[in-house]
């Protein structure tokens, strides 16, 4: 029970460094707007491990965090091959494939005022749908390898950035393309100086709904079969065994990739669209 | 409605686009079904016929094209056979009274939509409870919105065998539990962004105005941010209920469910039964359609009563 004990007075302890913090006059710093949540995240695994310990509750259903870091530690080779099948094989290259093939779509379609009209409303119910149930019929298709898990991403990742891009690019305002035709530009000319660069925070926006998406995909797809690695077959099979610490080093894996891709979206849609008034610090 | 010609147009070239994928995608297949009913076939057997391109299987077997369309287990079914399937599952056995046997999916629908609905009341709960905490306090600001955008960027399906066995073994009877909580997990964060900007949507000055009025704290927030908030919210609650459906059925996927639509998806993908999983799709997308639409025209009623006509 001293385990819970301890937990909890961490717990309350935290709560009240962060309500100073908060409260302080270092609360715009820099650091406290790193610490305060870090602590939060920080107290919440605290009473993780306390209720785990102090309870005594079964490895079976819930690891402590140290038991799931100790896992993480001592399968790093596991953890790495699933990364890699799973991530860098089925999400990247899906998520690639289907922004490709919805930036080239969302150009086209542009060109036709008629075929917006008729595709924004059908392309954001498509984005609203759940798509992942395609996962089967992919993996029938496209048999057990990344293929199959690719495809499932490229499907769920084209409407959300399809809508965007087809909204951003008639995010430019009527003055800037009256701009441009004084200028003489042509189409080619004003879509790459004037209506592409007007899109990117539309762009950006489908992107960081799609990162999370391409990583659902592609796991999701792997619960209906995979070759022998990859994050889905290694939680599929893990709680089949009850290894249910490593199960969870795989949640902790696809948790970290999962924020580390949006971070990086994130990260460059600063550097492409630093005029845009919401990266104005 | 001037979208509307448009819409269909669309519709109408995706439908065409359809049935043309259908010949070459069941192409092998419909040879492989006529050579066995003894009709001559130009590569002869199939491990010969895998070597040639499915184009040029077209082009020397021009006369079995139309067998792909009405294979019994086609890869790629047309839109008539699932239209057929959907209405054999749902319509038709109604009309028999036989709306709620575990082959139909009006029963299978039912058993994803109270998993969706319990799984957006609990996350649209936890959504606004959580933006009224952010608005008010700035511990909870600062602490939770960021930890709010992380949630999000870790994939759920991950989570959501854990949640199942978990919820198992601590002895949660029936999967209707586990499946609102994966739902709700996707449906709070829409819910509490829209909420956390309609709860701060109200000016400095409208603010400043029940500050002078004498207004309680609670008053300021029943009267101005509360109201003001509404529209938000009906937007987030439909990206919300949608969010909601696909947790739910990411929950009945990976899991061994046998009943609700993601399991209809599962049993149709165990069985080879393409033309299950199908069905099961666009009864999905039906039912996020009236979803969304039924909130849609709460939207517009609750906004009208308000004198806020969007």
């Amino acid at each position: 029970m001293s385990a819970l004990a301890l937990a909890i007075i961490f717990w309350i302890a935290a709560w009240a460094l962060n309500v100073w913090l908060a409260n302080s006059r270092w609360r715009a710093t820099r650091m406290a707007r790193i610490g305060v949540p870090v602590l939060f995240g920080v107290t919440l695994l605290v009473l993780w491990e306390g209720i785990v310990r102090g309870l005594g509750v079964s490895q079976v259903i819930l690891p402590a965090p140290s038991l799931v870091a100790k896992t993480f530690a001592n399968s790093t080779e596991t953890l790495w091959v699933d990364f890699v099948q799973t991530v860098l094989k089925g999400a990247l290259r899906g998520f690639l494939i289907g922004l490709i093939a919805a930036f080239v779509c969302a150009i086209a379609i542009d060109r036709s005022a008629f075929l917006t009209r008729g595709l924004l409303p059908i392309g954001n119910f498509f984005a609203a749908l759940p798509i992942v149930g395609v996962a089967p019929i992919m993996v029938n298709w496209f048999g057990f390898d990344w293929q199959s898990k690719a495809a499932v991403v490229v499907v769920m990742v084209f409407f959300p950035i399809l809508v965007n891009t087809v909204q951003g690019l008639r995010a430019s305002g009527a003055m800037q393309r009256d701009l441009m035709r004084t200028y003489a530009a042509n189409y080619w000319q004003t879509l790459f100086k004037l209506r592409l660069p007007a899109a990117m925070p539309f762009v950006f926006n489908g992107l960081k709904i799609a990162t999370t998406l391409a990583l659902i995909g592609a796991i999701v797809a792997e619960y209906f079969g995979s070759p022998t690695r990859g994050m889905g077959f290694r939680i599929s099979t893990g709680v089949g065994s009850l290894s249910i610490d490593l199960v969870w080093a795989e949640i902790f894996v696809a948790a970290i990739v999962g924020t580390v891709f949006y971070g990086i979206m994130a990260w460059i849609e600063r550097r492409v669209t630093f005029w845009h008034p919401s990266q104005r610090r | 409605m001037r979208s509307a010609l448009p819409i269909l147009a669309v519709l109408g070239a995706m439908l065409v686009l359809w049935y043309l994928a259908v010949a070459p995608m069941n192409m092998r297949a419909a040879l492989d079904q006529v050579e066995r009913a003894g009709m001559a076939v130009v590569p002869e057997g199939s491990p010969l016929r895998r070597e040639v391109s499915v184009w040029r299987l077209m082009a020397e077997n021009s006369g079995h094209i139309e067998v792909g369309y009405g294979l019994d287990r086609p890869r790629l079914p047309t839109p008539a056979q699932v239209g057929q399937e959907l209405w054999k599952t749902t319509g038709a056995m109604a009309v028999r009274g036989r709306a709620w046997s575990k082959r139909s999916l009006i029963y299978h629908g039912w058993i994803t939509l109270q998993s969706t609905l319990w799984g957006f009341l609990l996350g649209t709960t936890v959504g606004i409870i959580g933006a009224i905490a952010i608005v008010y306090s700035r511990v909870a600001d600062m602490s939770l919105m960021p930890w709010a955008i992380i949630s999000q960027t870790i994939p759920i399906v991950a989570l959501a065998p854990m949640i199942i066995v978990v919820s198992s073994q601590l002895g949660i009877e029936g999967r209707t539990l586990p499946k609102a909580i994966i739902s709700a997990y996707l449906c709070y964060f829409p819910v509490l962004v829209g909420m956390v900007k309609g709860l701060r949507s109200p000016e400095k000055s409208q603010l400043d105005l029940l500050q002078t009025y004498d207004a309680t704290g609670i008053q300021s927030f029943l009267k101005l941010r509360l109201p003001a908030s509404v529209p938000y919210l009906f937007t987030s609650l439909k990206i919300g209920i949608a969010a909601a459906l696909v947790g739910t059925i990411v929950g009945e996927l990976p899991t061994g469910a046998i009943s609700g639509l993601g399991a209809r998806i599962l049993i149709g993908d165990q069985f080879g039964t393409p033309l299950a999983i199908w069905s099961a799709l666009f009864a999905a997308a039906i039912l996020a359609g009236i979803l969304v639409t039924l909130l849609d025209l709460a939207q517009r009623m609750a906004l009208k009563r308000m004198g806020m006509q969007a």
